[in-house]
């Protein structure tokens, strides 16, 4: 089980207050789509995603982008129990969705990215460890309940 | 994923931008690659490896050479890299997963210093090179 000090945890939530989670959440989906494109598989309902304007313009990316963070926003509020918190998401993911959970890590770290991006000088290594042990964590909660 | 025309050409005007900086951002990505993945300090037991180390920048600067020579020969990375590449497989010996690591981390620090520079499009780029460098790393590996 992951462990976050309370440094961690002040450094955490002091920057995620500051997210815009909607925009970020578009943001990340987006970027996931477009750097790791064979992740389109999971989307063919999606419409266009055939160029990076249009991953990054598409409604229903930037929806599901919006659902996927206010989601990992529920987790930072539950650092403590990541598993318990994401237990029903994964028999989701896993039972219905059938996602690779190889890509919960390829999006947490595009998440990183989209936070060093708007973050910048605040982002700094200490605050980008803080963050990285976030996405793994949750990503390792998100795998959990695979079978 | 081939580095496409477009990915070649996005990649050298963005090393044209980042001109002598390279050694900079590089050490900054050595330095988050420690700070994240704590794990890959064991490579480097003989460093001082607090912030602002002599030894960190100088190898950060070796780094950068290695990314510049491999920016300048897009169309042979095994090639340019296979030195290097039989360096870290036969000599350091360093798990070739750390590479990736280290790739992530240089995304992170060029993003966090050129923001309006890594649209997605860039980033998709970006990251392709990098995942060919490593690749032309661990291509020397057993």
């Amino acid at each position: 089980m992951v462990h976050f000090s309370a440094e961690e945890k002040a450094a955490i939530t002091s920057l995620w207050g500051k997210v815009n989670v909607e925009d970020a959440g578009g943001e990340a989906l987006g970027r996931l789509l477009i750097v790791y494109p064979w992740t389109q598989r999971f989307f063919d309902s999606f419409g266009d995603l055939s160029t990076p304007d249009a991953v990054m313009s598409n409604a229903k990316v930037k929806a599901h982008g919006k659902k996927v963070l206010n989601s990992f926003s529920d987790g930072l509020k539950n650092l403590d129990n990541l598993k318990g918190t994401f237990a029903k998401l994964s028999e989701l993911h896993c039972d219905k969705l059938h996602v690779d959970p190889e890509n919960f890590k390829l999006l947490g770290n595009v998440l990183v990215c989209v936070l060093a991006r708007h973050f910048g000088r605040e982002f700094t290594p200490l605050a980008q460890a803080a963050y990285q042990k976030v996405v793994a964590g949750v990503a390792n909660a998100l795998a959990h309940k695979y079978h | 994923m081939a580095l496409s025309g477009a990915d070649r050409a996005a990649v050298r005007a963005l090393w044209r931008k980042l001109g002598g900086n390279v050694g900079i951002y590089a050490t900054e990505a050595l330095e988050r690659t420690f700070c994240s993945f704590p794990a890959t300090k064991t490579y480097f037991p003989h460093f001082d490896l607090s912030p602002g180390s002599a030894q960190v920048k100088a190898h950060g600067q070796k780094v950068a050479d290695a990314l510049t020579t491999a920016v300048a020969h897009l169309d042979d990375l095994p090639g340019a890299l296979s030195a290097l590449g039989a360096l870290h497989a036969h000599r350091l010996r360093v798990d070739p997963a750390h590479f990736q690591l280290l790739s992530h981390c240089l995304l992170v620090t060029l993003a966090r210093h050129y923001p309006g520079d890594l649209a997605p499009a860039m980033h998709a780029s970006l990251h392709k090179f990098l995942s060919h460098v490593t690749s032309a790393l661990a291509s020397r590996y057993g």
